[in-house]
């Protein structure tokens, strides 16, 4: 590699960019989330800021050949700060003819487009749904296609090791990520190790030989005008690693169980895109970490209680048609006042709904999912690292205020990768944990003056004997109490303490005009929609833009902010969820702007409508 | 942790919470109540590392009737709030009080699951045959053609056997006795507390407003004799009266059958009660329901299995002890760390 690298004719030949967006598409089997992956990884170890989207359908192995099938991964990768994944890309890599139709049209004019041609057979066409072959009908005009023979210089490219005909094309992918290697000036040796520590002979060798056969060819056939140069960007100084959303989670709920001293518990039920979180905190034992692969989502979140009860950091993770069955569990959290987490990495719902594709539709259910007045905290991650403190900051109010948090994430965060800087462990503040142990002052229900939290009594702890459940409990020595009064004293002592939360949080915290438009987001949104108003700003439009980290409670200051604009425009992922609460609680004219199409936004999108809006005004 | 030498001697009032029960009179479920308390008083264990774990149902008020740690949570999912709360603290004394519609019916799955994992926990089965909180609906133990107010021309769904059930769960101490069955009932309760696992003991327990007389056959003073066959380990399983002595036996076609005793030789032909033999458990769960035969009260299953608790921390103590374990930036770092220099 370094051999080219240092080749002045080679490097002659390459121009240098910024920012680039790149999809690998191919059959659900061909290996794309792994391709991508791949580049990702050798991306960030070059230095440079990305973001990922990983785009698979729900069926782990759709007929071969179809739009069904298709699976996706973006990576926008650049030597500035990247927020988002991308809006369209200016490389395509596309395996077959249903990988070409169903991403060509995100593609950039002009956009640069790798195709496996050895996949245009009259069958191919056929499985795809294509009456015309696109690489004869002119359908691909707009484009730069560079057609490749990926199947047939894979197979010989690993003809003498031995491998049956099926064995040797499944090594294609990495044919095709060696010839993005050389593209983009990126060097092999990340994949190249990674490929020695993951297959046995004779399919490591394989691998690396298409690895190596695809950057070869790129190099020496000039299928391209030009290679490119992606300068490192301008990173903070620091260690850094790849991080996914789920990733994060787990390790801000670890660090967390870490900084209050108490043993982690998980209970959690298998459920896309939530189980990667499962996977692994099951593999941080040696922190002591209990995972609990329980029979179902409601076991999941009862025995979460019952370990929270048990004195444990007790979390279970989920999404949303596991978080409609844990409603009434979670009730019982917010009678019993018990610290747990609950996550749920939202998807497209309702019901299964499109269990692959992102969605920010579980606000009402984290909200209001409960019968009876049941207030709980909830707090939104807006980066994938950002799973991480968010997790540690959902902990820390759970155990301060004696209550369930609903954290949300959603499957763009989760399957989503960033850099992410560690973080100084020492400067993440302790989570202090005060157990109940004197039985000549305890009692059940009598509460902090401050954060009117009921004290944690772990069973096990001598004199400190007492019941709890869901029935209503009198106040301060918590019997069961039917005495309508004492209902309504507990009813809104609950509500003022979820209330109380507030003065934890920082309060808002506004990027951009004071006045002008308003942009309100909240999640995962966050980078598209800081991205589009930093372009507005600069093309003239006067907006700021609000991203609220916690939804119920909401930071102080909010009804003095939203008076000093003209305009409020809320986009969401979903129907309008958080604009419909705005306006119900602020009595503010918040206008929404939903997508629901399992996609996140693009931030041209957004750009367009802020500059509609104000542009109306 | 206490030690039995620290423990006070307790008595059964010190195991009665300050709270009105609040049963119908003449509820069986006072009857069991009274002996955990005093079983409780008996076990050489301090208070607080008593907990009791319960659903929704009549049954499930025990916990508020406990002066211990008490847990009542919602319909049907005890077993995994107990299951949460052992996990967390695999030193407390956990019993779980449910009932036929709690365990068999809305938490028929926790109960199945909790068994096959063998937490060790002891599960106390209320069986009234009916629903009694909400006031008199068919149960899934109700037998068919029962009149309630919910099965106005009679129930048409086919009993659940709940010993049956927890048996085919692959439960590892499975037993039966009845609400008023006082010593009985306080030599089990003790047995399910020696053993490591899940312990299920059926109770069949009488209520009076709704089902009343349920088990008249089983408990009756004159009747019990002729309907009940009271298990011991290693010993034949004779029931009848004094005058009238039977035995059970097992027929060439694998069925369990009952003869009259007679002469030494038909005693000898009796079979003799092995709890570990799955088989002969399996076929006893089942009988003395319009079959001629007596229902099987005792243990009727006991086997040693691993226990999940016990095998949680297990894997737990075998990762913390690989070299370098519990490196907390070791985790955060990761795989594939980069560094970017100042």
């Amino acid at each position: 590699m370094q051999d080219v690298a240092q080749d002045g004719a080679v490097v002659s030949t390459r121009q240098i960019i910024d920012d680039v967006v790149v999809r690998f598409a191919g059959d659900s089997g061909d290996g794309m989330q792994l391709t991508g992956d791949q580049f990702t990884r050798t991306t960030a170890a070059q230095g440079n800021d990305l973001a990922t989207f990983p785009d698979y359908p729900a069926e782990i192995r759709a007929p071969a050949g179809t739009l069904a099938g298709v699976s996706g991964f973006q990576v926008h990768f650049s030597s500035h700060h990247v927020r988002t994944p991308g809006d369209q890309p200016s490389v395509l890599v596309a395996m077959n003819p249903a990988a070409l139709a169903a991403n060509v049209k995100d593609l950039k004019t002009g956009g640069l487009i790798i195709v496996n041609t050895d996949k245009f057979g009259a069958r191919d066409l056929e499985k795809a749904d294509l009456t015309s072959n696109p690489l004869e009908d002119g359908s691909l005009d707009a484009y730069q296609v560079v057609p490749v023979q990926l199947s047939n210089l894979t197979k010989a490219a690993v003809q003498e090791l031995g491998l049956n005909t099926k064995e040797a094309d499944r090594c294609k992918n990495f044919f095709a990520l060696g010839m993005t290697y050389w593209l983009f000036d990126r060097a092999l040796d990340w994949t190249q190790n990674w490929i020695r520590t993951k297959f046995k002979a004779p399919y490591a060798e394989a691998n690396l030989r298409a690895l190596q056969a695809g950057y070869n060819y790129a190099l020496t056939v000039e299928l391209f005008h030009a290679g490119y140069e992606v300068p490192p960007a301008a990173l903070k100084p620091g260690t850094y690693r790849n991080i996914t959303g789920n990733q994060a989670t787990a390790l801000g709920l670890l660090v967390a169980a870490q900084k209050a001293g108490r043993p982690l518990f998980q209970g959690a039920y298998p459920i896309t895109p939530a189980s990667d979180i499962l996977h692994l905190l099951a593999t941080y034992k040696e922190f002591g970490v209990i995972t609990f692969q329980a029979e179902d989502e409601i076991a999941a979140i009862s025995a979460t209680i019952g370990a929270a009860w048990g004195g444990a950091i007790a979390i279970t993770s989920t999404s949303g048609p596991g978080l409609a069955l844990k409603g009434e569990a979670l009730g019982l959290g917010v009678i019993v006042e018990l610290p747990m987490v609950v996550v749920d990495v939202q998807r497209g719902g309702p019901s299964t709904g499109l269990p692959t594709k992102t969605e920010q539709s579980d606000l009402f259910i984290a909200l209001y999912g409960r019968h009876g007045d049941a207030p709980n905290p909830v707090i939104a991650a807006q980066t994938p690292g950002d799973c991480f403190h968010a997790a540690i900051d959902a902990v820390r109010i759970a155990v301060k205020y004696m209550t369930p948090v609903l954290l949300l994430t959603d499957g763009y965060l989760a399957n989503g990768a960033a850099p992410w800087r560690l973080p100084d462990l020492d400067e993440i503040p302790e989570i202090p944990v005060s157990l109940a142990d004197d039985p000549e002052t305890f009692h059940p229900y009598e509460r902090d003056p401050d954060t009117l939290a009921r004290p944690w009594a772990i069973p096990g702890t001598p004199g400190l004997e007492h019941r709890i459940g869901g029935l209503e409990k009198a106040d301060g020595s918590g019997n069961v109490s039917y005495d309508p009064d004492n209902h309504q004293k507990m009813t809104e002592i609950r509500r003022q303490k979820i209330a109380r939360i507030a003065q934890d949080l920082d309060p808002v915290d506004v990027e951009g005009d004071s006045g002008g438009l308003l942009v309100v987001s909240w999640g995962g949104t966050f980078g598209a929609v800081r991205s589009a108003v930093t372009q507005a700003r600069l093309a003239g439009t006067r907006c700021g833009h609000l991203h609220l980290r916690w939804l119920n409670p909401f930071p102080r200051g909010m009804a003095e902010l939203f008076a000093g604009y003209d305009q409020i425009l809320v986009p969401e992922l979903n129907m309008g969820q958080l604009a419909t609460v705005l306006r119900s609680t602020f009595l503010v004219d918040a206008k929404s702007y939903s997508k629901v199409q399992g996609k996140p936004f693009k931030v041209s999108e957004l750009v367009a409508r802020i500059q509609t809006m104000t542009s109306q005004a | 942790m206490s030690t039995v030498e620290d423990t006070p001697q307790y008595h059964k009032k010190d195991f009665m919470s300050d709270q009105t029960v609040r049963w119908c009179p003449g509820c069986g479920d006072y009857a069991i109540l009274s002996q955990v308390q005093t079983v409780f008083a008996d076990l050489g264990i301090p208070r607080h590392q008593f907990a009791v774990v319960s659903g929704i149902g009549c049954s499930s008020r025990f916990p508020y009737y406990m002066n211990t740690y008490g847990f009542h949570t919602i319909h049907g999912r005890a077993p995994a709030f107990a299951t949460g709360l052992r996990l967390a603290n695999p030193e407390l004394s956990v019993w779980l009080v449910t009932g036929d519609g709690d365990g068999l019916s809305i938490g028929g799955n926790h109960l199945i699951h909790i068994l096959r994992r063998n937490v060790d926990l002891q599960i106390l089965m209320f069986n009234n045959r009916i629903y009694g909180l909400t006031k008199g609906q068919y149960s899934p133990t109700s037998e068919v053609g029962k009149r309630t107010k919910s099965s106005p021309m009679g129930s048409i769904d086919r009993p659940f056997m709940p010993c049956a059930l927890a048996i085919g769960a692959d439960g590892t101490f499975i037993a039966r006795t009845a609400d008023i069955f006082v010593k009985e009932q306080r030599a089990l309760l003790k047995a399910a507390h020696r053993h490591k696992g899940t312990s299920f003991i059926e109770i069949l327990q009488n209520c009076v407003i709704f089902n009343g007389g349920a088990f008249d056959d089983q408990t009756a003073r004159k009747l019990r004799d002729e309907h009940c066959v009271f298990l011991e380990n290693g010993k034949p399983m004779l029931y009848g009266s004094k005058d009238a002595r039977k035995g059970l036996v097992i027929g060439d076609d694998y069925r369990i059958g009952s003869i009259d005793i007679h002469t030494p030789e038909d005693e000898a032909r009796v079979l003799v009660h092995h709890q570990t033999n799955l088989a002969m458990a399996t076929l006893l769960t089942r009988i003395g329901t319009d079959d001629g035969l007596p229902t099987a009260m005792g243990i009727m299953y006991h086997m040693q299995a691993p226990v999940y608790e016990r095998e949680v921390y297990a894997q737990i103590e075998t990762a913390q002890a690989r070299p370098g374990s519990g490196n907390l930036h070791k985790a955060l770092v990761g795989k594939n760390p980069w560094t970017v220099q100042g």
